[in-house]
């Protein structure tokens, strides 16, 4: 658990650092969570303390999101104004994306899948 | 109530205790109304914990700094629990490498448009440009996209609650896309749901197939990386931004 831990935090502030000095425009945890992953690979898959650290973290992923979300509080007249545009830019967005990787996905998995011939 | 003249009050507002608490009782209760309701989707614990904070500050008139002198310390591991999303990105590694050709394409097309349509709609419908940045990373998994979304200088706590809307949505939607667009395999369907609609969506297309499940969850993953690169270049792209 302690190692695993350790080895979270470092990754998180590694890549931290990285983004800063490289002035890269990612949040620093998505470069620590690269370089774990990376680290993984190299390893040949995480230890059992990292599997159990790993799952009981994002268990109650959830709650992490709650004091950042609480801030809504602050941003009320900010959503009230721009409720319809935002909601509107939801679906469509939202339906877009959903039909756009569905039609590219199996269009080239069949593509594949039928010796380079046309579906 | 004269919050001001109660030295208990003046105490609870300078110590973390007070927030912290709020945070992790909310929570629970928000579990336990939300299995009450059957696990509904609507009935989303981290939307039910932020409705009852949000209520208890606005009725006893607290500022949110003073609630997040306490919370911070629960917001602090959401770096920790982003690093970790590499865990089950490596148990899905297989499966990635096996389907690459297909998959890294569809991921890039998704991601591109799901991220790059909200915020052109949104900006032509005369959002703010608060709201259109916050819009950014909204299909994304919700620690990655309140990461973007604070990088791009969108506001996080907008984000948490669109990305919540847009997991709600890609449920509804994803039936009847899938049916006009004749898409019928498991990947193909899979991959859309994590890519449109992150854990939400790849949640309710796992009771249909385990197939599916695996494609959506590689496709949280990945869309997270991906929408981390491209939005910060659509965000420039955007008048400016």
């Amino acid at each position: 658990m302690l190692p695993s831990l350790t080895l979270l935090i470092v990754c998180q502030f590694a890549g931290e650092l990285i983004t800063r000095t490289a002035g890269l425009p990612l949040p620093g945890p998505v470069v620590g969570l690269v370089l774990l992953l990376a680290l993984l690979i190299a390893r040949g898959g995480p230890d059992e303390g990292m599997k159990t650290t790993a799952s009981g973290l994002l268990r109650h992923l959830l709650l992490l999101f709650v004091p950042a979300g609480a801030g809504i509080v602050t941003q009320l007249h900010v959503l009230g104004q721009n409720l319809l545009p935002a909601i509107v830019a939801i679906l469509v967005s939202t339906a877009l994306g959903l039909g756009v990787t569905g039609w590219v996905m199996q269009r080239l998995s069949r593509r594949r899948a039928e010796g380079g011939l046309d579906a | 109530m004269s919050p001001d003249l109660n030295p208990l009050w003046i105490y609870l507002q300078s110590t973390p205790l007070l927030g912290l608490a709020v945070t992790l009782l909310a929570y629970q209760a928000a579990m336990a109304i939300s299995a009450r309701l059957g696990g509904h989707t609507l009935a989303n614990p981290m939307l039910i914990a932020i409705g009852l904070i949000v209520c208890l500050l606005l009725a006893t008139g607290t500022p949110y700094q003073v609630y997040f002198q306490g919370a911070q310390y629960v917001q602090f591991l959401l770096g920790p629990a982003t690093v970790a999303l590499a865990v089950p990105m490596y148990a899905n590694l297989r499966q990635i490498r096996r389907s690459a050709r297909a998959l890294v394409p569809a991921l890039l097309a998704g991601s591109v448009t799901a991220a790059g349509s909200a915020m052109g709609i949104a900006k032509l419908m005369g959002a703010s440009k608060l709201v259109v940045l916050s819009l950014a990373p909204k299909s994304v998994t919700t620690p990655i996209a309140m990461g973007i979304a604070e990088q791009i200088g969108g506001e996080p706590s907008l984000t948490a609650v669109f990305v919540l809307i847009t997991g709600i949505s890609a449920i509804v939607l994803l039936g009847p896309v899938m049916r006009v667009l004749r898409i019928n395999s498991w990947p193909a369907q899979g991959l859309a749901a994590g890519t449109a609609g992150h854990g939400l969506a790849t949640a309710r297309v796992l009771l249909l197939s385990e197939t599916a499940g695996a494609f959506g969850g590689l496709a949280i993953g990945m869309n997270g990386l991906i929408t981390a690169l491209i939005v910060p270049l659509l965000a420039r792209l955007f008048a400016g931004f």
